[in-house]
């Protein structure tokens, strides 16, 4: 594996993400604080460009003791989606919310004084 | 998938941040370039990207029989269509008074296909197109026919999809005639690549049966639709006359569905999700069962039925559930000789939204609607439930003639579209049989 300076973290506002191409690998960086993931831009579902799309939080609906609906409101999980269809990740797991088979693929990322490194294959 | 060569931003920077550089085990300098999040002023060709890698790659002959345009982005160029000055005023008093085109019968629900946001391509036209000759609406047509590999469009409007729904008979007639001359004086003559199957205003029969007589010559009309979101009983005499129009110019008929959340039924779902997965289908279902069960093919045994934006799904279903019944009960629908299924197999179908949750489901969808002779590639392009190429080249139960087929060669035969010389593998695949087996009921 190669590893590569993709950009500095301070490139990245928190809670804000950027794409990369290199080569035939494209990537989606996204940071959280001093947190960073990055995930190929490649959507299981068709093959979109999944890290290009917007950031949404899950939407969670709010059930009442007695199994009634008290409607809808935003959670915490942060979700990537496909600007092709609209299927959603969660961008700490990588999961499909309805199917957690169906995820992203991590691509290995690492952050070192301020820089940021994905690794690559050879 | 991935792409290759980074391709230079459209916005006129090569991606390239000059900051990028080795790991401490680099040992080469891979090139860098930065691709741009997605949103309703990106070019098509940045969207489909992906796809555009996955179409360079293949030799397929591919016809995209439903696909759209958005009509009401050139609005002000259909009301200048409309026949009668009363009607034209009327359109145009509405300008700048938010986003619905006069005159059409916004449902609920139209603005919540892109949900709420996520799906950019579904929210409106605002990528750049340069000015010049050649119309804007021709030039998106062509980003995505050349991004997706495909060689001819059929393309269908967008808003007038719920037209019929419209309570005022006359309003569906002045718009249809005027989207229709629109398309054809404006779209068509500028890339022969681009089709259409003209709008009928099906809610008069009589001005239907006239845009057909009007369109019936001109080649880049290869057929004529029924938006199918719809009151209206397919079977009822007035519309015989128009059935024998069509049929007596060899070209298809297709009815293309739709939703609209005003229709009582569908006010039972509280979610878009649920009234759109049942509203595409039920509408057909029930212009497919009056179409049948009045015998309306063996009236017209040689019109062209093609059965657009449903899927597929709903077609096994209703062969079996027609047949069931109908062997019980044939007293009321004499004009039949033979099962409904079979006359259903002899119908076309569009491919989208292809149902593939489950393959062995899809195989023997396939199977029932005889695909590989049956089957029309769909993409829908550019609403938020689009079908790629790969939606059919990915099926591990199809080999590669049926692959060809289902593409673009069953529709080159139903069409009667040329095939350009480099793409004519498997181009003389047989037609399909007059008869065939029963399906199983």
């Amino acid at each position: 594996m190669n590893e590569v300076a993709i950009a500095k973290l301070n490139d990245i506002p928190d809670g804000d993400y950027r794409v990369f191409a290199l080569e035939e690998l494209e990537v989606g960086i996204f940071r959280t604080g001093s947190k960073v993931l990055a995930y190929e831009n490649l959507c299981p579902h068709a093959g979109g460009p999944v890290c290009q799309g917007k950031i949404f939080n899950k939407v969670e609906e709010v059930i009442t003791p007695d199994q009634k609906s008290a409607g809808l409101r935003f959670g915490k999980a942060r979700h990537i989606v496909c600007p092709w269809h609209g299927y959603e990740f969660d961008l700490a797991t990588g999961c499909h919310p309805g199917d957690p088979a169906l995820r992203l693929t991590p691509v290995k990322v690492a952050v070192r004084e301020g820089q940021i490194y994905i690794s690559v294959a050879e | 998938m991935l792409t290759k060569t980074p391709r230079p931003l459209r916005n006129g920077s090569n991606g390239r941040n000059g900051k990028n550089g080795h790991g401490k085990n680099a040992n080469k300098s891979p090139r860098v370039a930065e691709l741009p999040k997605i949103d309703n002023q990106t070019d098509t060709r940045d969207i489909l990207a992906h796809a555009a890698k996955e179409a360079r790659q293949s030799d397929y002959f591919i016809v995209d029989v439903d696909a759209h345009v958005t009509e009401t982005a050139f609005w002000p160029e259909v009301i200048d269509r409309m026949e009668s000055d009363v009607y034209r005023q009327m359109a145009r008093a509405f300008k700048g008074r938010g986003p619905a085109p006069g005159l059409l019968n916004s449902t609920p629900g139209m603005l919540q296909q892109d949900v709420f946001g996520r799906i950019p391509h579904q929210q409106r036209l605002g990528e750049a197109v340069p000015g010049g000759r050649t119309h804007a609406q021709v030039t998106l047509v062509r980003r995505a026919m050349d991004s997706m590999g495909i060689d001819y469009m059929v393309v269908f409007p967008t808003p007038m999809l719920v037209l019929g729904m419209h309570p005022q008979v006359e309003t569906e007639v002045v718009v249809g005639h005027a989207f229709n001359k629109w398309l054809t004086e404006e779209i068509l003559p500028q890339d022969p690549r681009i089709k259409a199957m003209l709008y009928l205003p099906f809610n008069h029969p009589e001005e239907s049966l006239n845009a057909v007589e009007t369109y019936a010559d001109n080649p880049s009309v290869i057929g004529f639709s029924v938006t199918s979101t719809r009151f209206r009983a397919v079977n009822h005499d007035s519309y015989m006359p128009l059935y024998a129009a069509i049929q007596s110019t060899g070209k298809p008929l297709a009815f293309h569905s739709g939703f609209h959340w005003g229709d009582q039924s569908m006010q039972q779902c509280n979610r878009f999700i649920s009234m759109h997965a049942i509203s595409f289908v039920y509408y057909n279902i029930i212009h497919m069962t009056n179409w049948i069960i009045n015998g309306l093919p063996e009236r017209f045994p040689k019109l062209k039925l093609i059965w657009i934006e449903s899927g597929l799904a709903w077609v096994p279903f209703l062969m079996q559930r027609l047949d069931s019944e109908y062997m019980m009960r044939s007293s009321e629908a004499p004009l039949l000789k033979r099962r409904p299924s079979e006359y259903m197999a002899e119908m076309f179908y569009s491919s989208q939204p292809l149902e593939r949750s489950n393959l062995d489901l899809t195989e023997a969808t396939f199977k029932a609607i005889h695909a590989d002779t049956q089957l029309l590639f769909a993409s829908d392009w550019p609403h938020w439930d689009f079908d790629l190429p790969s939606s059919i080249t990915s099926l591990p139960f199809l080999n590669e003639q049926a692959k060809r087929n289902i593409l673009g060669l069953n529709a080159a035969r139903l069409f009667n579209l040329e095939v350009p010389k480099h793409k004519m593998i498997g181009a003389r695949a047989k037609k399909a049989p007059a008869v065939r087996e029963p399906v199983t009921a």
